[in-house]
């Protein structure tokens, strides 16, 4: 037994390691050192708390203790203030508006309608200790179906449940394990996929990084289920440290005898792999990353043969997402009808979502299906960041589409979103203020589906590369009549025609945006103007000359000379060699430079005599 | 492994090892550990506490610390807090005196008294 007082938890998942907690932690060291403190503080490592926002964070124990924002310098008062003389440092705790402090993490808003299933462990267990997740009932449920329950026991409880993939699609996850169970071949396959790819998703990452050991056993419980003997974690190259510790958590598996052969003097036998994929969003989709577990390149392939028929090397398959996986062992060990207890009638349990974009509280959260949108945004979320107004939210990534005020009721769950247009999709969430521009934000996903396109198919090749030449001629103020229509078009074949899930869904953003933000396109197109000031050629910069001082730094910073005056005179811009760094306004003293909708008059003058001069060298 | 029996020795094993983080505690022993609480030898009266914990290895038992708390006069104060019985608050405490209420508080649950300097809260 040890004499140890404290737990100090420090939160080392991606983003606060970016912000500094493995420095905090080396510092930490040092000081309890230096106080001769090392016997009795623990320190531990843990996976994502959620806030990111805040990071990096850290939990003390036994009191539980929150602080946030903390920096190496904050560590010796931590040390002889907390830990010392037992007075927690007040002004590192959560404070809102009112000044209210949070001392503790129960008490944190961000907290309080959360409910974490997946992510139980997630910010209280050291990942890289086994004995950390057996404490918390971990393996309990493997060990638990292993000797009481036949396979068809263990698909039948998960029937009950109402569990579905977490990945996006949503499809029932009993009736994956069923058909490949009730398939009679001799070799079996399971499959992880933790090819997380949207931009701003980072819940399988959290999940894996966090508490591998969950993922790892509620993968054991499928392979049993469905009798496969081997399984492939496909986890993306740009996730080292999720690969690292899943690695680990396999090692320290097979060391303990809770992998190899005849686990829990069962007759199931069960060996996994760790595969890294080469970070290409096709290969998310279950086809395409059956193949690149072959060695074949990242393709998808067209269904059917599902691959619950002919999956990995031509045997049945269960590719099943990373957060399915980590609800699997809850649901063994507190029943089905506590996990269908919670949810909508069609979607049950908790969902992960990544919430990220323009509120205050960016960061990992767990919710009961079927919250709306103004709790997860609002209330978990915290609300819009520096005062600005909701505009819009984007649902499940560049596949999803995205919802706006009036949505805001919508109960989250998979049926709901699909009816208005959006997507649960794996769970990334990207809040967007009255400053975003939609046709940019509907160009930046399409310039991401052109990217990542792999080219089989020439719907997705060459459609959605149609489509983002006419969202590049809009935006850049080319734009004409008939391109809403053209778009609409464009998107509404590529849905029906692309091979996989990528081209199928890869329109959705833009599809969306023209249903709900249509006067935004038009007036890109007619007026030739950007109300939010985003796009560069829809909008231009103006000298307030009542207010200009002339003091010419403007002109000095300017790299290309464009802007010109004097003392008396003030300065003006001269807008046709403009490039819009915007350079003037951030060293304007009296803020007499701003930003203003439209395209300059001159500008659109000068456009105009090219178009004809053009037309003539044409005849 | 081969049995949940054997997990559940792993576990319980970890659970101890975790127990700071809200497991199954019979007694809080707070330490006042205020300026006046440290200059009167606090930290070695919850040094004495921790070893005696760790040796009788006394698994339900909880040692945290808390700010100065006005008994100046009688430190170095100690809380002990025990689920349904009114607080027991210790003062002028020594090592001496910490291993003796651990055996007779702790461990066969009678307050000793003669070290006692208020009770409830």
């Amino acid at each position: 037994m040890s004499l140890k007082r404290i737990d100090l938890l420090i939160c080392c998942g991606s983003g606060c390691v970016s912000s500094g907690a493995l420095k905090i932690k080396e510092r930490f060291h040092e000081v309890l050192q230096e106080k001769g403190l090392v016997n009795e503080i623990n320190i531990i490592e843990t996976g994502c708390m959620g806030p990111c926002d805040y990071g990096p964070v850290m939990v003390i124990y036994p009191e539980g203790i929150f602080y946030k924002k903390v920096t190496p310098e904050d560590v010796e008062e931590i040390v002889s203030d907390h830990f010392i003389k037992g007075r927690p440092v007040a002004r590192l705790m959560l404070q809102d508006e009112e000044e209210k402090t949070f001392s503790t993490q129960k008490e944190v808003p961000f907290y309080q309608k959360q409910v974490k299933v997946a992510l139980a462990n997630c910010g209280y267990i050291d990942p890289e200790s086994i004995d950390e997740y057996i404490a918390t009932g971990g393996y309990e449920a493997l060990g638990t179906v292993l000797t009481t329950m036949s396979p068809q026991d263990a698909i039948e409880v998960i029937k009950k449940s109402g569990l579905r993939g977490r990945g996006g699609g949503g499809f029932p996850t009993y009736l994956k394990w069923q058909m490949v169970h009730d398939n009679q071949a001799e070799e079996k396959y399971i499959i992880c996929n933790g090819d997380e790819g949207d931009p701003g998703a980072f819940m399988d990452r959290s999940l894996l990084e966090g508490d591998p050991h969950r993922i790892l056993e509620g993968m054991m419980i499928s392979a049993f289920a469905m009798g496969a003997t081997s399984g492939f974690f496909y986890i993306r190259a740009e996730y080292p440290l999720a690969i690292k510790r899943i690695k680990h958590a396999i090692a320290q598996a097979k060391e303990l005898g809770l992998m190899g052969r005849s686990i829990f003097g069962s007759k199931f036998s069960f060996d996994a792999e760790v595969r890294t994929g080469a970070g290409a969003f096709v290969c998310g989709e279950e086809t395409a990353l059956i193949n690149s577990i072959e060695g074949q390149r990242g393709n998808p392939t067209p269904k059917p043969p599902y691959p619950a028929v002919q999956g990995l090397w031509g045997k049945p398959t269960v590719v099943n997402n990373v957060e399915t996986y980590g609800n699997i062992p809850t649901i063994f060990l507190k029943g089905a009808d506590w996990f269908a207890s919670m949810g909508t009638e069609t979607s049950k349990g908790t969902k992960v979502f990544a919430l990220t974009g323009d509120i205050r509280n960016t960061g990992l959260v767990e919710v009961p299906m079927g919250i709306t949108l103004r709790e997860m945004i609002f209330d978990v979320g915290g609300g819009m960041s520096g005062g600005h107004k909701f505009k819009a939210v984007q649902l499940g990534g560049p596949s999803g589409g995205c919802l706006t005020t009036q949505h805001l009721d919508v109960p989250v769950d998979y049926e709901s979103l699909k009816e208005r247009g959006a997507m649960m999709g794996s769970g990334g969430v990207i809040v967007m203020n009255d400053e975003k521009c939609m046709v940019n934000v509907a160009k930046f996903f399409m310039d991401f589906c052109v990217d990542e396109s792999c080219g089989k198919c020439s719907p997705c090749r060459i459609g959605l590369k149609q489509m983002l030449d006419i969202l590049t001629r809009i935006d850049s103020g080319y734009g004409k009549e008939g391109d809403i229509e053209e778009l609409q078009r464009l998107g509404e074949a590529i849905s029906k025609l692309s091979l996989c899930g990528l081209g199928q869904s890869a329109p959705n953003p833009v599809l969306s945006t023209i249903r709900f933000f249509r006067e935004e396109y038009e007036s890109h197109i007619r007026d030739k103007s950007c109300a939010t000031k985003v796009c560069l050629d829809l909008m231009h910069f103006h000298i307030d000359k009542n207010r200009c001082i002339g003091c010419s730094l403007c002109a000095k910073k300017c790299p290309v000379s464009c802007i010109s005056g004097s003392r008396d005179e003030k300065y003006t811009i001269n807008q046709l060699p403009c490039v819009k760094c915007g350079n003037c306004m951030d060293v304007c003293p009296v803020k007499a430079v701003t930003k203003v909708p439209g395209m300059h008059p001159e500008v659109a003058a000068k456009r105009l005599a090219e178009t004809k001069l053009s037309h003539n060298y044409d005849e | 492994m081969k049995t949940l029996a054997d997990l559940k020795k792993i576990r319980e094993k970890a659970q101890e090892e975790m127990k700071l983080r809200g497991g199954n505690v019979r007694i809080k022993i707070v330490v006042g550990m205020g300026t006046s609480g440290i200059a009167m030898g606090a930290r070695e009266v919850m040094k004495t506490f921790l070893e005696e914990i760790s040796n009788r290895n006394l698994t339900d038992v909880l040692v945290t610390q808390t700010g100065e708390k006005g008994l100046s006069s009688m430190e170095p104060v100690v809380d002990l807090i025990e689920d349904g019985k009114p607080k027991v608050t210790y003062g002028n405490m020594t090592s001496d005196k910490v291993k003796k209420v651990v055996v007779e508080h702790i461990v066969n649950g009678r307050v000793v008294s003669d070290y006692v300097v208020a009770t409830g809260n």
